[in-house]
């Protein structure tokens, strides 16, 4: 009984400074972008909730993520109270940019919010359905010119995966990389490129006033409120997701895992952080512990492959 | 309704004083920003933005147009005053307003830039309400090839226009576009002389370069020459206001930078420094007094600075009506948008125009409320010059390290930082233009990746080149830009020009 009750005490004693721990998030980003407005949106709900009684954010902006990344693993080693946020977007960066970290150095928590790619032409374009592009694609794969981000990113790995499942060589793909989807979205409209690859969240606007016509979609089921099939009805087994996660430093014990996964777990259930993700049209895909250990391993095996395919990853 | 029954109501919206605050916050904050080196109004804004989650829609978003405009405002008082550039975007002016401020001219070089910012942001503003969708079809119009053509017509343009000496402008201008080639090449993303250097993959910013060659490197020039050579500025000389000849010669300039700067704005891969180079470009040809360039010539401020504030409000364009971002700003204020809900797009006219008038005018008050906070600082601002220089450049050094580190923390950074300014020194120390430089850093990317997109697009074929009307036609005055001195030259009728030869080198 004494025992249990000492132990329950200890137990006490190491529950209650982790929940009192005062975060520094990472964003390995510039300000505005998707992984900053995650950190400060996290920022606002821990604090919000009082999970945590102060939080700051801090960007350490560069190459992807990955500059963030090698000054997180290089100065956070064991400090249970330093998170840094990332996303897809970083291990694609980690694979091209053959960064000495990788996410095997850091301490995965979970995978917060995801969007899905859609595909796009201009209304006025003649293709009508995602056959018919992908027919296109298999009659002369340089004809077909897609206006997306970055080289290497979501939209470009999604772009190499379609090709691939449509028996197309990756290699031949004329993928046009823009600075971010607001650029693409210019020469889409423009009608300089046959396609366009992006986000869900950057074309919407646009499909609901007509302007443009998504022909698919990466998710695996339908989403709701979106007039298009996913690609996997469309006969191309791909299915991606551009999703955003926390991890934690490296080096850290079972126990100090558990009470930054208790956290995190707390906030993602907390009405602040709903709520944001509701304003935002951030999809809640929130997966945690071993499953998104499990899924996030999956998807570097699978980027990798897409990566040299392509021809970026020699 | 029609637009202007729109914009009344909007401006019954702006005139609310709790909103009339937030835009006063506004236009001061981005004035204080603008001011220092490195924190540009981007960063302000994103740092603003959780502040504003318990604001109303409307205040917050002024709050941040006002910073945004105000930006644009402060950062040409440290590029004259200083010969410290802010912004990219003010980097122009620094180049005849400082030759300004140093012959005691300071006072009518910023009464110029921020009258010509206040007509300037005036006549765009009303641009935006009353042709906003015929210009963002325009703008749609512009594929890879015609940026390509526009990034040509600039280089022609521009390294003309730089310096006295035409080799020096161009060994300059070639240094800026070898620096550009450091980072991920953005159509392939691999490195390029990255030499293993995690924070070279994104490139070199363009502001740490600006600063350090502009500030820094001015910094040891002085303190390398402060016992040679008297010290020979002089802080006021006749008045501090602008005279009847610098109205008459600046009125012209203030026209034509609205007219550069709002479409060059409203242009998804435009940006406000393209429209200031082609607006001194463009000035230092029309001018009566063409020798005046390269010392302190009024034109030479005021088209810049009315360009950079219609590019502001051009900018606004296609965020508005499309939600496309066009700048660092732009995209932090369409974070704003969404974070209340609100999706920037062809439908936001229709389903918020009361939001969307209401920035309209507001953007309008807060252009009046920069005009009256500056003109009566310029005489505090004028004074900054009395400031011994050991002391003044002691804290440009201070202020420029802080910006530096501020936007960028990372000892990288900081020894890019040094590198460069020594480089700027060595630059000045033999009479190498600096500006050419930060033109080809900025130029220089933009230009490749249009045109490996436009031929990617064609797969190759180089006849897509002048494919497109507007690419021929831009095509066409770059050659015309570099054929007719030539011409005239061979003609004999280039007196002034061959003299202009014979003065060079």
């Amino acid at each position: 009984m004494k025992r249990t009750l000492f132990a329950g005490l200890i137990a006490a004693a190491l529950a209650v400074p982790a929940h009192a721990e005062n975060y520094t998030i990472i964003a390995p980003a510039a300000p505005g972008g998707g992984w900053d407005q995650t950190a400060r949106t996290m920022q606002e709900a821990l604090q919000g909730e009082g999970i945590s009684d102060t939080v700051q954010v801090q960007n350490v902006p560069g190459a992807g993520g990955t500059v963030g990344l090698a000054q997180f693993v290089a100065s956070a080693q064991g400090k249970a109270d330093q998170l840094i946020v990332g996303g897809y977007v970083m291990v694609g960066a980690i694979l091209t940019n053959a960064s000495p970290v990788s996410l095997a150095d850091v301490t995965p928590i979970a995978r917060l919010t995801g969007e899905y790619e859609a595909i796009v032409v201009p209304a006025a374009s003649d293709i009508q359905d995602i056959g018919q592009l992908v027919e296109m694609l298999k009659a002369d794969p340089g004809a077909v010119s897609w206006a997306g981000g970055s080289a290497g990113g979501a939209d470009h790995i999604a772009v190499g995966l379609i090709a691939k499942a449509a028996g197309v060589d990756p290699t031949k793909i004329n993928y046009i990389a823009y600075s971010g989807g607001g650029e693409a979205l210019a020469a889409i409209l423009g009608s300089q490129v046959t396609a366009g690859i992006s986000s869900l969240g950057e074309f919407k606007a646009q499909a609901d006033a007509g302007t443009l016509r998504i022909l698919a979609v990466s998710s695996d089921e339908r989403i709701e409120g979106v007039d298009a099939p996913t690609l996997k009805e469309a006969g191309l087994d791909v299915s991606l997701q551009n999703w955003r996660m926390v991890a934690a430093a490296p080096g850290l014990t079972d126990e100090q895992k558990a009470a930054i996964g208790a956290d995190i777990d707390a906030m993602v259930k907390s009405k602040t952080w709903q709520d944001a993700l509701a304003t935002k049209g951030w999809a809640d895909t929130y997966l945690a512990g071993d499953e998104f250990q499990a899924q996030l391993e999956q998807d570097i095996a699978a980027t990798d492959t897409v990566l040299r395919d392509i021809g970026l990853v020699k | 309704m029609t637009t202007f029954d729109f914009l009344l109501q909007g401006l019954s919206v702006a005139l609310d004083p709790m909103i009339l605050m937030y835009a006063l916050i506004g236009v001061t904050l981005g004035t204080a920003v603008g001011v220092l080196p490195g924190i540009g109004p981007a960063l302000t804004v994103a740092l603003l933005l959780p502040v504003t989650y318990g604001l109303d829609p409307a205040g917050s978003l002024i709050m941040f147009a006002g910073i945004y405009y105000g930006g644009m405002y402060g950062g040409s008082t440290t590029s004259i005053l200083l010969n410290t550039p802010g912004e990219s975007a003010s980097i122009v002016t620094a180049l005849e307003g400082n030759k300004m401020a140093r012959a005691g001219r300071g006072g009518p070089a910023l009464a110029t830039a921020a009258i010509g910012s206040f007509i300037a942001g005036l006549g765009a503003t009303l641009l935006l309400a009353f042709v906003a969708p015929t210009v963002v079809k325009l703008a749609l119009v512009f594929g890879p090839r015609d940026y390509f053509a526009l990034m040509v017509l600039a280089f022609v343009t521009v390294s003309s226009a730089f310096g006295e000496s035409a080799r020096k402008g161009l060994i300059s201008l070639f240094v800026g576009l070898a620096l550009a080639l450091v980072g991920i090449d953005q159509l392939t993303g691999q490195a390029r002389l990255s030499f293993g250097v995690p924070q070279l993959l994104d490139g070199i910013e363009v502001t740490t370069l600006a600063v350090a060659m502009f500030a820094v490197g001015e910094a040891l020039f002085v303190a390398a020459r402060r016992d040679t050579v008297d010290d020979e500025v002089i802080a006021v000389k006749r008045s501090v206001w602008m005279t009847a000849r610098d109205w008459a010669r600046s009125w012209k300039p203030w026209l034509r930078g609205t007219a550069i700067g709002f479409p060059i704005g409203a242009m998804p891969a435009g940006g406000a420094d393209i429209a200031t180079f082609l607006s001194y470009a463009a000035e230092k040809r029309m001018s009566m007094h063409p020798e005046e360039f390269g010392n302190g010539a009024i034109e030479g401020v005021a088209g810049p600075e009315a360009a950079n504030n219609a590019s502001a409000a051009g900018t606004l364009v296609p965020l508005l009506t499309l939600g496309l971002p066009t700048t660092a700003t732009a995209a932090i204020m369409l974070a704003g948008f969404q974070q209340f809900g609100l999706q920037p797009g062809p439908l936001l006219f229709a389903t918020n125009p009361q939001l969307v008038w209401g920035l309209i005018a507001s953007l309008l008050i807060a252009n009046l409320m920069l005009l009256v906070l500056n003109l009566p600082l310029i005489g505090l601002w004028v004074r900054l010059l009395t400031i011994p220089r050991p002391w003044l450049y002691a804290g440009i050094l201070v202020f420029a390290t802080l910006g530096t580190i501020g936007a960028n923390p990372s000892p990288v950074e900081l020894s890019m930082l040094l590198i460069f300014g020594v480089m700027g020194y060595a630059m000045r120390l033999y009479g190498y233009p600096i500006a050419p430089v930060v033109v080809g850093l900025i130029l220089g990317p933009m230009a490749e990746q249009q045109l490996r997109r436009a031929l990617s697009i064609s797969q190759g074929d180089l006849w897509t080149l002048v494919g497109s009307p507007v690419s021929a036609t831009l095509l066409g005055l770059s050659a015309i830009a570099l054929i007719v001195p030539l011409i005239l030259r061979a003609r004999g009728k280039g007196a002034v020009l061959n003299q202009l030869a014979s003065d060079e080198d």
